[in-house]
């Protein structure tokens, strides 16, 4: 997973660049499985993996975008970039394993194959259903405001 | 057995990718492909801690993949609002990269 997602910052191809973006997220549908997340594993692969890749290799299509030229790289752009990321990086790491509450292995669940979309529709319907229904509506107003941008001019 | 600062740990290398891709490359489409890995790298560590956390039935805390429902949908929201903000900005400019775009520089 790490891997691809490499890949998806150094590539230099868009097309290669959404390839790799796939299967960073195929591989993060897998370790959702591994800590029994079956629901999340599986609307992961099928509104990542599926759709919104469609619809980053739709726009690449759309664009034309070739293999990026070779500009001249900025090396202090490089530089603080790296800094940036490698210190936010070993910041996180060195709190992470400093904290011993973090170190606790998987405790096993009472039942290994209970039924998780149940268990997930129940907290959603029961527990969350307000903020259900306003996801539904701010995916209504996204899907208005992308007709209304890509048309070709405004009135 | 890995434990619950080993999958922390991995989603903060995914998470410092997806912010170095953000940063260092120039093209706005592998900017925003940044993103998406940002917001894959918090909804890692939301489903290992409700994994780890378990409630007192002994089931995995079902709250945290609820919300983790949640950013996925947001997340594709903003993918689709914005690939159509980049279309309209390649209609206007013919360019994606992001140093060709200094209309706002000062």
């Amino acid at each position: 997973m790490l891997a691809f997602a490499l890949g998806v910052v150094l590539l230099r191809n868009p097309v290669s660049c959404a390839m790799s973006l796939v299967m960073s997220f195929v591989a993060l549908a897998a370790v959702f499985i591994t800590l029994d997340a079956y629901f999340i594993a599986v609307v992961q692969v099928l509104v990542y993996a599926g759709a919104v890749m469609v619809l980053f290799l739709f726009i690449i299509m759309l664009l034309d975008l070739r293999e990026e030229k070779r500009r001249r790289v900025r090396l202090s752009a490089w530089v603080g970039g790296g800094l940036v990321v490698g210190g936010f990086l070993a910041a996180l790491i060195q709190v992470i394993s400093a904290l011993p509450a973090l170190k606790v292995t998987k405790p096993l669940v009472s039942h290994p194959l209970a039924n998780d979309v149940a268990q997930v529709g129940f907290a959603l319907f029961r527990n969350f259903n307000l903020p259900f229904q306003i996801i539904g509506v701010l995916l209504l107003v996204s899907t208005v405001g992308v007709v209304l941008l890509s048309k070709k001019e405004l009135k | 057995m890995p434990t619950l600062a080993h999958y922390l740990i991995v989603s903060g290398i995914l998470f410092s990718i997806g912010l170095g891709g953000v940063l260092l490359r120039r093209n706005i489409l592998i900017i925003f492909m940044g993103l998406e890995l940002m917001l894959n790298a918090a909804n890692l560590s939301l489903v290992a801690f409700s994994r780890f956390n378990l409630l007192a039935d002994g089931m995995p805390n079902y709250n945290a993949q609820v919300l983790v429902f949640f950013i996925i949908t947001v997340a594709a929201a903003e993918v689709a609002v914005g690939l159509a903000i980049i279309v309209a900005l390649f209609r206007a400019k013919q360019t994606t990269h992001v140093e060709d775009l200094n209309t706002l520089k000062f």
